[in-house]
C-alpha cells in the first residue's frame, strides 16, 4: 500500500476531527473530535517517519500522546466540573464572559 | 585809586564762590538736624550767621573784583555731559554776578535779624512757636537757591536757582498755609504765586530749549559768542519767551497778579522774596542775557513797554489799596516796571542800579510796615488780654491802615526810617532812590519816549501813593485802640531798619553822575553800556513831579482828611479819594478787576475746560462708554461666545465626537465577540489555515 493512502486518511480524520470542533455542541464529544486531530497528526507523522526512512518521527508521536493523555485528564476534569456547575455541557451555554 | 592797586597785587578769592550757596545750606541744615534741641535765639542766628557769612565771601569776592575785574568761571562738578554738549556746575564770578550776591545776602542777612524778632512774636500770635525754626529753614534755603540763580554760568544752573527761589517763595507764602480767609486763603496765594510763575518757567524753558537747539549750548559765554551767527527771528523768539519768564517771575503785566497775594507770607518773607531779591531776578535775567536782547530790537521795545505799563499800572492800583503791605506790593511791581523798562533800552546799570537802590528802600519799607504791623499787633493783644475776652480778635485786622494814624510818635524810630524809605522810593534828592530813578528816567528820555512818559506818571503815582500811606499811618489821630496804644519794638527789629534807612539815604553815592562807579563796575561785564551824562532837566523834571504828587497827598489826606473826621461817623467816607473820583476809586479799590478778569477770561475756562474733561471725556466717554461700553461689552461679547458656541460646541463637540466615535466603533466590534467557543475556534482554524495558506503559497 503507497505511502500516500496513509496521507490522505490522516487528512480525512483531521478534517472530520475538525468539523466536529466547530460543528457539535457537546462538550465530550468536541474532545473527542480534538483527539481525532492529535491521532490524524500522529498518523501523518508515522507516515513520514517511514517515508523518509527516519525516527523523528516516531519519537514525537510518543510525546503527543503523552500530552494527549495529560489533556485528557484535564480536560475531563474541566467537563465535570462545568457540568457541576451548569448541569449541562453544551458549549453553547458556557458563554457567561459575554454577559 | 589806591583801592585798586591794592587789590589787583592782593590776593584772589575767587575759589572761594561755591561758599555762597554752601554756607546757606550748611545752615539750614545744622537747622534741620539739630534745631529742635537749639533754643530759639540759636535757631535764628546760625541762620542769619549763614547769611552773614555768605555776604562776607560776596564782599571778598568783590574785593578780588576790583583788582581782577575780568572775573572768573569756578568749575565745582561736571553736571551733564552728553557728546558735544557739556552742562557744568561752576560759577561765574563778574561784576555783575557779584553785585547780585551782595544785594542778596547783604539785605538777606540784615532780613534774618530782623526775623529773629519778628518771629518770635509771629509765631507766637499765630499759636505755633514750632515752627520758627522751618522759617529759617526756608529763609536759607532761599539764599541759597538765589546764589545759585546769580553765581550760574550757564542757563539749566540758573533755572535750577530760578525754580529753587520759585519753590521757597510757595513755601513762604504759604508758610501760614492754615490760616487767611476761610482758613484757606495763604494756602491760596501760594498756590497761586506757583501757578502764575510755572506759566511764566514755561516761557523761560521754552527760550531755554530754544537756545539749546540754535546754539547747542547753554553756556553764556559760548551763547552770547555766537549771538551774530543766528538767525535774528530765533532770537527775538529767545527773548520774547524769556520775557514771558521775566514777567512771572518779576511781576510784569500780564503774571503780576500773584505778587499782591503773596503778601499773605510773613512780612520778612515779603521784604527779602516779594520786594528786594527774587522778584528781581527777571531783571537780572535781562541784564545777563543782554547780547541776545541787544540783537533784537523788536524785544527790546516789547520789554520797555511791559516795563512802562506795569510801572503806570501797578502805581494806579496802589493809590487805591488799605492793606499797608498790599500798597507796598503794587508799588513793588511799579518799581520793577522802572527796571525792566530800564533794562529793555538797554539801559543796563540804570535797571541794576535802580534794583540795588530799591532792594534797600523796599526792604526798608517793608520790614518797616512789619515793625508797624507788630506794634499795632502787640497792643491790640494786650488789649483783649486786658479785657479778657475782647471784641472777638478775629475782625481786627492789623494791616489795614484805615485803623491806623498817629503813630509818628508811638513809634518814632519805625518812623523816621519809614520817612526815608518812602523818600528813596519817591526819588527825593539826595536819596538813593533820586539818583537810581533820575538815570532810568533820562535814558527813557533819550531812548523811548513813549515809556518815558509812563515812567513820569508812575512817579507822581509813587509820590502820590506813598504820601498817603505815610499819612495815614503815621500822622492824624489814630482811628483805633490797637494803634493808640502801640509802643515801639525791641532793638533787634529796629537795627536792620537803621542799617537799611542809612543805605537808603546814602545809597546813590555808588553811582553819583561824572564818577559813574557803578556803570563802570559793571561794564566789565556788561560790554555795551555807557555812562550817560547827567541832565539838569530831567532831575528837576523828575523832582517837581515827585513834589507834585506828595503836596497832593498831602493836600487830600492831611487838609481833607481832617475836616471828614470833624463828620458823622456814617457819614465819613473811609477814603477822602473815594468823595472825589467815586467810581474810579472803586475801581482801583478793585485791582481794575483784573483778578476777576482773569477768573471770566482763563481760569473759569480753564475749570470747566478741565471739568469737561475730567467728567464728558474721562468720566462719560472714556469710563461709561470706552470702558463699560466697549471694552467690557465686547469682553464679556467675547467670553460668551467662547464658553457658548465656541467651547461647548466646538471643543465639547470634539471630545464628544472622539467619544461617540469609540463607543460606535467599540459596539461593531462587540459583535465579534458571540461568546461561542465553537466561533473562537473556528476563527482560530481559519487563521491556522489563512497562515499556512500563506506559508505554503508565497
Amino acid at each position: 500500500m503507497p505511502v500516500i493512502s496513509y496521507f490522505i486518511l490522516s487528512a480525512i480524520l483531521f478534517t472530520i476531527g475538525a468539523l466536529g470542533v466547530l460543528i457539535r455542541r457537546n462538550a465530550i464529544v468536541i474532545f473527542m473530535s480534538v483527539e481525532l486531530m492529535l491521532n490524524a497528526a500522529n498518523l501523518a507523522f508515522v507516515a513520514f517517519s517511514r517515508l523518509y526512512d527516519t525516527l523523528s518521527g516516531q519519537v514525537f508521536v510518543f510525546f503527543v500522546i503523552t500530552v494527549a493523555a495529560a489533556e485528557v485528564a484535564v480536560g475531563l476534569a474541566l467537563i465535570v466540573a462545568i457540568f457541576r456547575t451548569k448541569q449541562s455541557i453544551d458549549v453553547d451555554d458556557m458563554s457567561s464572559l459575554k454577559r | 585809586m589806591f583801592l585798586s592797586e591794592a587789590a589787583s597785587s592782593g590776593p584772589e578769592f575767587f575759589y572761594l564762590v561755591p561758599l555762597v550757596v554752601l554756607i546757606p545750606v550748611i545752615g539750614l541744615l545744622i537747622n534741620i538736624i539739630f534745631g529742635k534741641w537749639m533754643g530759639e535765639k540759636a535757631v535764628g542766628w546760625i541762620a542769619s550767621a549763614a547769611a552773614g557769612l555768605a555776604f562776607l565771601v560776596a564782599v571778598l569776592l568783590g574785593y578780588s573784583l576790583i583788582g581782577h575785574p575780568e572775573g572768573a568761571v569756578v568749575p565745582l562738578a561736571e553736571w551733564i555731559s552728553i557728546g558735544e554738549f557739556n552742562v557744568a556746575w561752576a560759577f561765574q564770578v563778574d561784576t555783575l554776578s557779584v553785585t547780585m550776591m551782595l544785594v542778596v545776602a547783604g539785605v538777606g542777612a540784615l532780613i534774618h535779624i530782623y526775623s529773629i524778632g519778628y518771629m518770635h512774636d509771629d509765631v507766637r500770635f499765630n499759636n505755633d512757636p514750632g515752627r520758627y525754626r522751618r522759617f529759617f529753614v526756608y529763609m536759607n534755603l532761599f539764599i541759597a537757591a538765589m546764589m545759585i540763580l546769580v553765581s550760574a554760568d550757564n542757563y539749566l544752573m540758573l533755572f535750577v536757582g530760578w525754580e529753587g527761589v520759585g519753590l521757597c517763595s510757595y513755601l513762604l507764602i504759604g508758610f501760614w498755609f492754615e490760616k487767611g480767609e476761610d482758613g484757606i486763603g495763604n494756602a491760596l496765594a501760594a498756590k497761586k504765586a506757583f501757578v502764575t510763575n510755572r506759566i511764566g518757567d514755561f516761557g523761560l524753558m521754552i527760550a531755554i530749549f530754544i537756545i539749546f537747539w540754535a546754539f547747542g549750548s547753554l553756556n553764556f559765554e559760548e551763547v552770547f559768542a555766537q549771538t551774530s551767527q543766528v538767525a535774528e527771528t530765533v532770537i527775538l523768539a529767545i527773548t520774547l519767551l524769556m520775557l514771558v519768564g521775566v514777567a512771572g517771575k518779576s511781576a510784569q503785566i500780564p503774571l503780576y497778579v500773584w505778587l499782591p497775594d503773596a503778601m499773605a507770607g510773613p512780612t520778612p518773607v515779603s521784604a527779602l522774596i516779594h520786594a528786594a531779591t527774587m522778584v528781581t531776578a527777571g531783571v537780572y535775567l535781562i541784564t545777563r542775557s543782554f547780547p541776545l536782547y541787544n540783537s533784537a530790537p523788536q524785544a527790546q521795545f516789547i520789554v520797555a513797554m511791559v516795563g512802562g505799563l506795569t510801572a503806570f499800572f501797578a502805581a494806579t492800583i496802589a493809590v487805591g489799596q488799605f492793606d499797608i503791605k498790599k500798597v507796598l506790593a503794587y508799588s513793588t511791581i511799579s518799581q520793577l516796571g522802572f527796571m525792566v523798562a530800564a533794562v529793555g533800552i538797554g539801559a543796563y546799570a540804570a535797571g541794576m542800579f535802580h534794583l540795588v537802590t530799591h532792594a534797600f528802600f523796599k526792604a526798608l519799607l517793608f520790614l518797616g510796615a512789619g515793625s508797624v504791623i507788630l506794634g499795632i499787633e502787640h497792643s491790640h493783644h494786650h488789649l483783649e488780654h486786658g479785657e479778657h475776652e475782647g471784641e472777638g480778635g478775629g475782625e481786627f485786622d492789623p494791616q489795614d491802615m484805615r485803623n491806623m494814624g498817629g503813630l509818628r510818635t508811638r513809634m518814632k524810630t519805625t518812623f523816621w526810617v519809614y520817612i526815608i524809605g518812602s523818600l528813596a522810593l519817591i526819588g527825593i534828592f539826595p536819596f538813593a532812590g533820586f539818583w537810581s530813578k533820575d538815570e532810568i528816567l533820562l535814558e527813557q528820555q533819550m531812548l523811548d519816549p513813549p515809556v518815558y512818559g509812563l515812567l513820569l506818571a508812575a512817579a507822581i503815582l509813587t509820590a502820590f501813593y506813598m504820601g498817603r500811606q505815610v499819612l495815614m499811618v503815621f500822622f492824624g489821630k489814630p482811628r483805633s485802640e490797637a494803634t493808640a496804644h502801640a509802643k515801639e519794638n525791641r532793638a533787634i527789629i529796629t537795627f536792620p531798619l537803621i542799617l537799611l534807612a542809612f543805605f537808603s539815604a546814602i545809597g546813590g553815592i555808588l553811582n553819583l553822575p561824572r564818577i559813574h562807579t557803578f556803570t563802570d563796575w559793571l561794564e566789565h561785564t556788561v560790554t555795551t553800556i555807557h555812562p550817560v551824562e547827567f541832565s539838569f532837566l530831567t532831575a528837576v523834571v523828575a523832582s517837581i513831579v515827585a513834589l507834585s504828587g506828595l503836596v497832593f497827598a498831602w493836600f487830600i489826606y492831611d487838609r481833607r482828611y481832617k475836616k471828614q473826621q470833624e463828620l458823622p461817623a456814617e457819614k465819613r467816607p473811609d477814603d477822602p479819594l473815594r468823595q472825589i473820583f467815586g467810581p474810579i476809586f472803586t475801581a482801583l479799590e478793585n485791582k481794575w478787576w483784573v483778578d476777576e478778569l482773569y477768573w471770566v477770561l482763563f481760569i473759569n475756562p480753564y475749570i470747566k475746560f478741565s471739568y469737561f474733561l475730567a467728567d464728558v471725556i474721562d468720566w462719560r466717554f472714556w469710563h461709561d462708554w470706552f470702558h463699560d461700553s466697549v471694552i467690557v461689552r465686547s469682553y464679556n461679547g467675547l467670553a460668551r461666545f467662547l464658553s457658548g458656541p465656541f467651547d461647548l460646541g466646538v471643543i465639547d463637540g470634539i471630545a464628544n465626537g472622539l467619544g461617540k466615535v469609540t463607543v460606535r466603533f467599540a459596539g461593531s466590534l462587540r459583535m465579534i465577540q458571540t461568546g461561542f467557543v465553537r466561533n473562537y475556534a473556528l476563527s482560530v482554524f481559519l487563521g491556522v489555515v489563512i497562515i499556512i495558506g500563506y506559508l505554503i503559497l508565497r
